[in-house]
């Protein structure tokens, strides 16, 4: 069986400068992967390419998700075959309410996928499960996105987000950092919540401590745009006791 | 300085036909209201880009026109025609063509005896005395060539008289055609609105024109609103794109008055939206709001002068602007505070979206303050479509023509939310939302290629 998601050779550019340096990586239907690595180190870049941002050059490589060239598609088109990506920093959009932009979402990705609309009494009491799930309170949802949220607000609604809209691959870009225990602990749970046999996640984090809530079935870690090492859950414990440094000692070289 | 000459003549002569013909020519007062108007147009003729206050609007184009001023045969235009433009819920719609009251257009079964709203010609013949003391007396025709060419040719408009104590729920429509049959068109509409203490109301003024030929639309509005009156005035500018309309509100507030002027800008060849409102008596308060959306070549200049004369009066002024193609746009914000108007609370902001390079906006606040104790604050922003929002809302899965409608009507929904609940409100959103929809089409060039 092919990976869901499969990235082969990827060299990144912005402005001519190369971010990814020739990434290899395949993640499975099934499968949590966390990508870990210093500031700089290309994590988010990954993370960006793969939500098909458009500021960043690939000037070479492949990703194929399920098969399709995933480096073809525009942002929307790569929601729609349920690609769907947490942001780092969640962008504030005043004048446009969270429960009409979820659902106006919702029925986007339906609607390419040849599904009907779902009514306002369909979308609620769905949404609703959603939003205990991550403990929110629902006066958030009257508000504009993400406007007047606390940082850890905005990650919560980050999670709901990929909660209601099910993708297939979930890239969640450091929606750890900044998050105080409490929050921590939900949005990890929300997280685990969402964990099944037919979606893939891959987590790209700075810390340590987020995988002691959110166990990966694989570790990976990133250096100057190259994945340099590669294993289980065991690697983050390591990362933890030697730091960065003993891993960029042992990159190979270019 | 020939063809300045050459202007003026074409409009002596119009001015020596109109006041042979005229209503209201044989009333003293009006007689040399209307003189001293075309005497004062005379000295100062149309402004140029010299005049500070017109730095950024060239109107050479209205002045380069031969109009002509309709005043023989009216055009046809059929009540079938005016049927799409009626607001659902208003109380009434009065009509005008090329500036002349039209009853048999409109539409007033449901005006009660409680109010008066009818044409003003029909008051100079009838109850001239009425209106004798208001009109003329709160537009500033020293400053401005164009609200003393309208002064000299007043004659027809709107008059809007809500006495004291009169609560008007549903607003009052008024609508402007401007009709040009065959050849370029003027019209100077004049509108005296008068609202009486404690009374209430909303007052939509909306303009277009049927037909393709130039049209000049010189619009005054004179709006007086007593002690403790309530009054929304909302002006609508869906014109053609051969269309010139140069319009001035002139509103006086007394004690304790709340006035909103509500501007929502979308047709036309070259706008001047003149907001002028005088805060006369203590404790008075005004929300000046607009929304400007301007596409191909459109000019659109706002001038706002706002004069605080008495003390503890707040005012708020709001525009936004959505600007692509070669559109340009102007915001003139002016604040005088006069010396006794202390405790004034007055601030202003001007927001501009510029969707392509080519499209362009001035904006310049002036505060001129001389009381000591009062806050005056003003800020401006110029930016484009937020690229970050953007990628937010198509990562989501929300196409790039939506994600930029939505970006673009949350950006015009904040005028839009000042408006109060209610069939006006209703009306400009569905117009936004058209509108809106041909902004968010296009996408810059540099990202297409």
């Amino acid at each position: 069986m092919s990976a869901l998601l499969e990235i082969k050779d990827l060299h990144v550019s912005v402005d001519h400068h190369e971010i990814l340096k020739g990434i290899d990586l395949a993640v499975n239907a099934g499968e949590l992967h966390s990508i870990m690595g210093p500031n700089g180190s290309g994590k988010s870049t990954l993370a960006q390419v793969l939500a098909r941002r458009d500021t960043y050059e690939v000037t070479s490589g492949e990703v194929l998700l399920n098969g399709k060239d995933l480096l073809a598609m525009k942002p929307e088109e790569a929601a729609w075959e349920g690609v769907f990506m947490a942001f780092q920093y969640p962008v504030e959009i005043p004048g446009i309410s969270n429960t009409y932009f979820l659902r106006s979402a919702v029925n986007a990705v339906r609607k390419a996928r040849g599904l009907d609309e779902m009514t306002a009494m369909e979308f609620l009491p769905m949404f609703r499960d959603k939003l205990a799930l991550l403990e929110m309170d629902d006066k958030l949802m009257n508000r504009s996105v993400n406007e007047g949220f606390s940082g850890g607000e905005k990650k919560r609604n980050e999670i709901l987000q990929m909660a209601v809209l099910e993708p297939r691959l979930a890239i969640l870009d450091e929606t750890d950092s900044g998050l105080d225990i409490d929050a921590l602990r939900i949005v990890a749970h929300g997280v685990n919540a969402m964990r099944s046999p037919d979606r893939a996640m891959v987590v790209v984090t700075h810390y340590q401590r987020l995988l002691t809530y959110i166990v990966p079935d694989y570790v990976h870690v990133l250096v100057d745009g190259r994945i340099v090492r590669s294993g289980g859950p065991e690697l983050a414990l390591e990362l933890e006791e030697t730091g960065y440094g003993s891993m960029e000692a042992s990159a190979p070289a270019a | 300085m020939t063809t300045q000459t050459q202007h003026l003549h074409r409009y002596l002569q119009c001015f020596s036909e109109f006041e042979r013909v005229a209503t209201g020519g044989e009333l003293q007062w009006l007689s040399d209201l209307r003189r001293r108007a075309f005497a004062r147009f005379c000295e100062v003729g149309f402004p140029t880009t010299h005049d500070e206050d017109w730095r950024f609007t060239d109107v050479s184009a209205i002045s380069n026109t031969a109009f002509r001023l309709p005043r023989d045969a009216r055009p046809i235009v059929t009540p079938q025609q005016i049927k799409p433009w009626r607001i659902e819920g208003a109380l009434c719609q009065l009509v005008f063509i090329n500036g002349f009251f039209a009853p048999e257009l409109s539409v007033l079964d449901k005006l009660g005896k409680n109010l008066t709203v009818t044409g003003l010609a029909q008051v100079l013949s009838s109850n001239p005395k009425s209106i004798e003391r208001h009109l003329g007396r709160y537009v500033d025709q020293q400053r401005d060539g164009f609200s003393a060419l309208n002064t000299a040719f007043a004659e027809d408009g709107a008059y809007v008289h809500i006495p004291r104590g009169v609560v008007v729920q549903e607003p009052i429509h008024l609508l402007f055609v401007s009709v040009p049959d065959g050849s370029p068109i003027m019209s100077h509409p004049r509108t005296l609105i008068v609202a009486d203490e404690d009374s209430q109301g909303t007052v939509v003024e909306e303009y277009l024109t049927m037909g393709v030929e130039p049209a000049f639309c010189n619009a005054v509005t004179e709006l007086v609103a007593a002690d403790n009156s309530v009054l929304s005035h909302y002006r609508i500018e869906r014109e053609q794109a051969s269309t010139f309309n140069i319009s001035t509100l002139s509103m006086h507030q007394g004690r304790s008055a709340n006035l909103a002027s509500h501007s929502v800008l979308l047709g036309g060849a070259l706008l001047r939206n003149n907001v002028h409102p005088v805060l006369a008596g203590e404790g008075g308060e005004c929300l000046i709001n607009g929304l400007f959306l301007g596409a191909d070549r459109q000019h659109i200049d706002n001038y706002m002068l706002v004069e605080h004369a008495s003390a503890h009066c707040a005012s708020r002024q709001f525009y936004n602007g959505i600007l692509d193609d070669h559109a340009h746009g102007v915001f003139h914000g002016r604040i005088i505070v006069h010396k006794d108007a202390q405790k004034t609370d007055a601030k202003q902001t001007n927001r501009n979206l510029l969707l392509s390079d080519d499209a362009q906006i001035d904006t310049k606040p002036q505060l001129e303050i001389h009381a000591d104790d009062v806050k005056c604050t003003h800020g401006a922003t110029i930016g484009q479509i937020d690229e970050e929002a953007l990628f937010y809302l198509r990562s989501r899965g929300l196409d790039e023509v939506t994600s930029r409608k939505l970006l673009l009507l949350a950006f015009a929904g904040e005028c839009v939310g000042r408006m109060k609940e209610g069939p006006i409100r209703k009306h400009v959103e569905t117009l936004v939302n058209q509108h809106v929809l041909r902004f968010a089409n296009t996408i810059p060039i540099s990202k297409a290629s």
